[in-house]
């Protein structure tokens, strides 16, 4: 029989909650990593127990944990106790938690500054990793987001890790900005059917496109319009939020943004919005039905000023139209005085044949529907707040 | 044998349930005792000084003696009692919570 594995990135620690196909009753372990920010975790799609993640500090920085057991053990995947880890230059070598930006002259991608809160430029900062995604064909090959918005990539297992340089030299960088959360590169989509092709957004640049795995990269923001940049309609500087595809329709994007829900039929050349009732089109989740690409979810969120629900209902819409038309689903859910914020990494669904759909709140809370959104238990309800919800579906 | 005091995290993250004890040939100082910690313990690398800089990350405190010896120079001597094992080097976190 399938089962589910909902890994669970929270303010101070890691769980990872289980259940058999029917969803009803679940196990938790954790913390793991007690007391750190577990920005995301994921598995890979060839080898569901080989998961990754990043797990960070304000005080001690960025770490790299790996499990090949499926969250049963850990390691760093770096440099073995005794090996020195300094070249004998006295340069630090590639541990797995050492992310640096790429200033070699062979790139020909020198690093840039990008715009600060006030307006000035500011130099490139490592701060930490927001977002891991492994390959689609091989489990030692991993993309990772960071802040200031990189892109990294390991190939051996995340011994180590490399910056995928381009994207810094698109040439916009001194545009983009951080938005109150960081300037963070939160979401990578992988192209299914095109494995050259991917999808990186960052708050607040835009949207980018690669079609040569990483090499270059366009910015692929025509149709968003944001009122807080000079230029509302400008290439590059809008806070996108989230975006999803489904894995058999890589042309057809969903984007929450800052403010509006769009989408996009063309790998994201031009955009329309597709807010339509929406009770507000502020929010940080989208994702989509595992079977259904034309059904999606978001969470209306009050406004930028007011991370919480609208009415203090907290209320997932669906829509099976691609958008524009939305329903709300309340059943299993608080419907008074719920004030949670659902973080942007904090959906995911499962594949099993009634599509699973799993959200983490700010509240610590963990909730589910095994119907496609018809009703919602928590299955969890006081973790930390939740950074991050990726689920596995195992055979 | 030099005596490094870590903060909870690191200890947890190193897999360290109190000091540490290092051996550290030639001078004993910030960088050279940090040096020997990291190369027993990689997975500390970049948790106490930057990868690239390594400059002391900005929430760390380094206290030996009584003493505060965060802002010294990194090359500077450490205190005799440090030197010989009499007294560990103390690896703080700034404090958290209000």
């Amino acid at each position: 029989m399938s089962r589910v594995r909902v890994l669970v990135g929270t303010r101070k620690g890691a769980f990872i909650l289980t259940s058999d196909g029917k969803r009803e009753k679940w196990e938790i372990s954790g913390p793991h990593f007690a007391g750190w920010e577990i920005y995301h975790m994921k598995g890979s799609p060839v080898d569901p127990n080989r998961l990754y993640v990043s797990q960070t500090s304000g005080w001690f920085g960025q770490i790299i944990q790996r499990s090949d057991d499926g969250g049963k053990t850990w390691h760093q995947p770096g440099t073995k106790p005794g090996e020195p880890t300094t070249t004998p230059e006295g340069m630090p070598m590639g541990e797995s938690n050492k992310f640096v930006y790429d200033t070699s002259p062979e790139t020909g991608k020198p690093l840039t500054t990008h715009q600060w809160y006030d307006g000035t430029q500011h130099p490139w900062e490592f701060k930490r990793v927001w977002h891991i995604e492994p390959s689609l064909t091989d489990p030692n090959t991993v993309y990772a987001g960071v802040e200031d918005a990189a892109l990294f990539r390991t190939t051996d297992g995340g011994q180590s890790w490399h910056e995928l340089a381009g994207l810094r030299g698109h040439g916009t960088g001194p545009q983009w900005m951080p938005g109150a959360g960081g300037m963070g590169l939160h979401t990578i989509l992988l192209d299914h059917q095109n494995p050259n092709r991917m999808y990186i957004a960052i708050s607040a640049a835009g949207v980018f496109r690669t079609d040569d795995a990483g090499q270059s990269w366009k910015a692929v923001n025509q149709g968003l319009v944001s009122q807080f940049i000079p230029d509302p309609k400008a290439e590059v500087g809008h806070c996108v939020h989230r975006i999803a595809m489904h894995r058999s329709r890589p042309n057809v994007l969903f984007m929450q943004k800052h403010w509006d829900v769009m989408r996009s039929d063309n790998a994201g050349e031009s955009w329309h919005e597709i807010s339509g009732n929406l009770p507000t089109d502020f929010g940080f989740v989208v994702d989509v039905h595992a079977h259904e690409p034309n059904t999606i979810y978001v969470v209306p969120i009050k406004s930028d000023s007011e991370h919480f629900p609208p009415e203090g209902k907290l209320r997932v819409y669906r829509s099976r139209t691609g958008g524009n038309e939305w329903e709300a689903l309340t059943k299993g859910l608080p419907q008074r005085d719920c004030y949670v914020d659902i973080l942007r990494d904090a959906m995911a669904v499962d594949s099993l044949d009634d599509c699973g759909i799993y959200f983490g709140t700010t509240g610590g809370q963990v909730y589910a529907s095994p119907n496609g959104g018809n009703s919602w238990k928590a299955i969890v309800h006081d973790l930390p707040a939740v950074l991050s919800v990726e689920v596995q579906t195992l055979k | 044998m030099i005596r490094v005091g870590l903060p909870y995290h690191l200890r947890n993250l190193a897999r360290v349930d109190a000091e540490v004890q290092l051996q550290v040939d030639g001078p004993v100082t910030q960088r050279t005792v940090l040096n020997a910690l990291e190369a027993r313990y990689p997975m500390l690398a970049g948790t106490i000084r930057d990868h690239v800089t390594q400059q002391r990350r900005a929430f760390l405190r380094f206290f030996a003696c009584g003493e505060d010896l965060s802002l010294q120079s990194p090359d500077a001597p450490l205190p005799e009692k440090v030197a010989t094992g009499e007294e560990p080097f103390l690896i703080i976190g700034a404090i958290a919570g209000g």
